[in-house]
């Protein structure tokens, strides 16, 4: 073989594989579309706005679940994005040089911690803990479980993605601008917000990543949030997200109906969650001028270090 | 970057050298050594700098002028593992004494550094960043100390129709002098230019020129150059640094023309640096 | 020192003080989980464990020997389906960066990270699931490996631009082949890092549970055949913890520590993976 049909045949080889990723974003877009088409042709964008969820008599409405995922979502983004962005600031600007690795390598502990184990620590700790506190409080159906938990352990795993990649945009602010600040007689703090102010578009970024990482939880989720489809503000009504009702529900779907509203609701799911992490790619790679994921920057900068 | 290689009975042989002036010393530095870890990059500097005039430090890279000066304003306490040994008084006060106050002296010893820094701010908000931290709100006050800071940093017919346009649209010499609109705006007393003028070009840098001969009646400036001609043109007094020491400090006259080190005479002929 | 001054530093230490309590709330639930895991897992564990099969509903006793091969077999088929996608994709993207296609499937790449778990194992279900409708080890290990590719795509590109051009230009002066240079040359060069890439990626399946609710399904047999469903740890752990019985719970926190032990050690892997990487870039 020529020299130059060898190499062609690495870049149709290799690119090949290449095409085959593409493929199965492609695919998966497709297949959730073509698995739902009976519910999507049955009810339209009702399916949307109907809160009622009733697999017997086969009326499938989607509100409880989207609202479900949303408040929850929401309720931990606002707990875990102060402490975030506490950690990250903590370690990229007051702690003692000693003190940054061993910091960032919990925080990245707490990332690789199975989504099943913080369940599992759910359902016999956070749970009977969240039980007392509503006792205390005199709420109602002091169950534990629901929206409470939830939202808590929620935010216990999305606070190592944001933090992390807030941490990496902290770094990539030029000390000029700290040192600006600082000669212009700034306090510490104040020097701190300069750098914050630099880095602003790349840290809403890091907030929408862990954003993300919250819609599409499922398993802790599903295990402390009652598993109940209802509407409500209250912190303590057990409720139900998009990806607990599908982990819960999938195999017990009898008919073709029911397991297609399910995995209406995946797609659903999958979209709202794709435009998240995108919106939030974009972000932050305006800010550093590469994007990276959180999962893989300890390891390319460990072996790049 | 020169790297001198010194021989001991060299080193030894390099003069120590401070001159006393007693008319309104703004600045005096005795005895100062200054430490990187263990390494030592200042070797008991001692000198007085006047007040309203202009002092340069000259010489060649990496021989500690920078270092110098982010001592007087303790911008070096950011850096771990840097500390300085020695006494500097401003105005007869210890700068490193136990009662003072590193935010109010960095407020009173205002810095520019080499590469211009303003903030992703409007150009208004860059200049008002020190009084508002400094607790002004007053609209009309910012205002008019933003227009005169604007204005002795002769900057400010160029921008007086955009004030809130970004900082970071203008030129390397704009921005540049918006930093030292900023420094100003806080009313400091000394100003410290570290290389102001390195990163622009020809007439941007006259610019910057005629605005320190504009500036030294009202300010204690120190800046440090490594363009010989530069602080030939603009400073009164003239330090020569190497290796650390202060080799021969005297009138920029003198130093020029009438070096009484060999050192500094084969520097400023340009026969090394 | 003015008032203003007082008060501007007074609330830089609040804040700064903010920040380090941040961490600690922090640190709270981890410290919480590892104990909590450590304290009721551990001691739950016992040699019936690794060796016995689930005891019927309600019967005491028995282990985890099923669920645990299953998972080692499900993230053998992932890496089996992964590592070869996601390196060769890897390697093309990172030798023909600047092409549109690569743009391209480098984007897909990125959606592909950030889809949830769940969704993934809908697709799998799809693809391999309903048209032989039945679950099997095989579309499990499919649903993790899909989870595994971005990862491995990523690190994989990442280490292989990292490699000195001159190594290419040396092998290809040579009279190597394009196909020839990489392989021989380049790959070697950055595997360590690859192979790092490759361990982070499987702790991070490891851990899986939501794709294979409805993919690999469960087993309460012992079974390693790749058409059947199959049983698996973090499953098992699943099924037992929302059951009402104390034994059931007593050996879900025994699998949730061994599945902890597990990504632990590959973390650690891992890390030793980088540390004999800078080893061998020092000689």
């Amino acid at each position: 073989m020529t020299r130059s049909s060898d190499d062609r045949s690495f870049r149709i080889g290799t690119g090949a594989f290449a095409a085959l990723v593409l493929l199965i974003v492609a695919g998966i877009a497709f297949e959730l579309t073509r698995q739902s088409t009976l519910s999507i042709t049955k009810f339209g964008l009702k399916f949307w706005t109907t809160k009622v969820w009733d697999p017997v008599s086969g009326d499938f409405g989607a509100l409880p679940f989207i609202w479900g995922t949303l408040y929850s979502s929401i309720l931990a983004l606002l707990v875990a994005t102060p402490i975030a962005l506490g950690i990250a600031i903590f370690i990229s600007e007051l702690s003692p040089r000693m003190l940054r690795q061993p910091l960032a390598y919990l925080t990245e502990l707490l990332a690789a911690i199975p989504s099943i184990v913080y369940g599992l620590w759910g359902i016999f700790v956070l749970v009977p803990i969240v039980r007392k506190v509503e006792i205390a409080m005199g709420a109602k159906p002091a169950l534990g479980v629901g929206m409470l938990a939830a939202a808590l352990i929620l935010a216990v795993m999305v606070i190592p993605f944001t933090s992390s990649v807030a941490r990496e945009i902290l770094k990539n602010v030029p000390t000029t601008q700290r040192e600006a600040a600082y000669a212009l007689g700034a306090t510490r703090w104040e020097a701190i917000k300069v750098a914050i102010g630099f880095g602003r578009t790349g840290i809403i970024g890091a907030v929408m990543l862990g954003f993300g990482r919250a819609l599409g939880e499922t398993m802790a989720v599903t295990m402390v949030i009652g598993n109940s489809p209802q509407i409500s503000a209250s912190l303590f009504k057990p409720q139900y997200t998009m990806a607990a009702v599908i982990a819960n529900e999938f195999t017990e779907a009898a008919d073709e109906l029911y397991l297609h509203a399910l995995i209406e609701i995946g797609l659903l799911l999958f979209i709202i969650t794709v435009g998240v992490n995108l919106l939030s790619r974009l972000l932050i790679w305006s800010t550093k001028r590469r994007a990276v994921t959180t999962v893989i920057a300890p390891v390319v900068a460990e072996v790049a270090a | 970057m020169i790297t001198l290689v010194l021989e001991p009975e060299q080193k030894a042989a390099m003069p120590q050298v401070a001159v006393p002036m007693n008319d309104d010393t703004k600045i005096s530095v005795r005895d100062f050594d200054f430490f990187y870890g263990t390494a030592k990059v200042l070797h008991g500097i001692s000198l007085d700098i006047p007040a309203r005039k202009v002092t340069a430090l000259i010489g060649p890279s990496g021989c500690g002028k920078s270092t110098f000066i982010r001592s007087i304003n303790r911008m070096n306490d950011i850096i771990t593992d840097a500390r300085g040994k020695g006494t500097i008084l401003i105005d007869g006060k210890n700068v490193y004494g136990g009662d003072t106050d590193v935010v109010e002296l960095r407020r009173r010893v205002g810095m520019v550094f080499q590469k211009s820094n303003p903030f992703p701010k409007s150009i208004y908000d860059n200049v008002a960043y020190g009084l508002r931290i400094g607790g002004l709100r007053n609209k009309r006050q910012l205002d008019d100390i933003i227009e005169r800071s604007l204005t002795r940093a002769a900057l400010w017919h160029e921008v007086k129709d955009r004030l809130h346009a970004s900082a970071l649209a203008l030129s390397g010499g704009q921005q540049q002098r918006l930093c030292i609109a900023r420094a100003l705006a806080v009313d400091p007393e000394i100003l410290q230019m570290d290389e102001p003028a390195s990163a622009l070009d020809p007439i941007a840098t006259s610019k910057i020129e005629e605005l320190i001969y504009e500036l030294k009646d009202n300010y204690t400036i120190v800046i440090v150059t490594h363009n010989m001609q530069q602080a030939a043109r603009v400073s009164d007094r003239t330090a020569f640094f190497m290796l650390g020491r202060v080799v021969e400090y005297a009138e920029t006259n003198a130093i020029f023309m009438n070096p009484r080190e060999k050192m500094t005479e084969d520097y400023v002929t340009g026969r090394f640096g | 020192m003015t008032a203003n001054l007082r008060r501007r530093k007074i609330y830089s230490r609040i804040f700064e003080t903010l920040c380090a309590l941040a961490v600690i709330v922090a640190l709270i639930p981890l410290a919480m989980i590892l104990f909590y895991v450590i304290k009721e897992g551990f001691g739950a564990l016992n040699l019936d464990f690794f060796t016995k099969m689930p005891k019927p509903v309600g019967e005491s006793g028995g282990g985890m020997a099923n669920a645990i091969a299953g998972t080692l077999i499900l993230i053998g088929i992932a890496a089996a389906f992964a590592v070869p996608v996601g390196c060769l994709c890897g390697i093309h993207l990172s030798e023909y960066p600047g092409t549109k296609f690569s743009s391209v499937v480098r984007f897909a790449a990125d959606v592909l990270n950030g889809v949830p778990s769940i969704v993934v194992g809908i697709f799998a279900y799809g693809i391999l699931v309903l048209p032989v409708k039945r679950f099997s080890a095989i579309a499990g290990g499919v649903a993790l490996g899909l989870l595994m590719i971005p990862i491995v795509v990523r690190t994989t590109e990442e280490l292989l631009r990292l490699v000195p051009g001159g190594l290419r230009e040396g092998a290809l002066a040579l009279g190597a082949t394009r196909g020839r240079a990489v392989f021989s040359v380049i790959v070697p060069a950055a595997l360590p890092g690859i192979l790092t890439g490759i361990l982070v990626a499987l702790a991070r399946v490891a851990g899986e549970t939501a794709p294979l609710l409805f993919t690999a399904f469960n087993n309460r047999f012992w079974s390693t055949s790749l058409t059947q469903p199959i049983a698996s740890l973090t499953v098992q752990v699943f099924t037992y913890a929302i059951s009402p019985y104390d034994d059931w719970h007593r050996q879900a926190w025994a699998g949730a520590f061994l599945l902890v032990m597990m990504i632990l050690t590959l973390s650690i892997l891992a890390r030793l993976a980088v540390r004999r990487l800078e080893r061998m870039n020092r000689s």
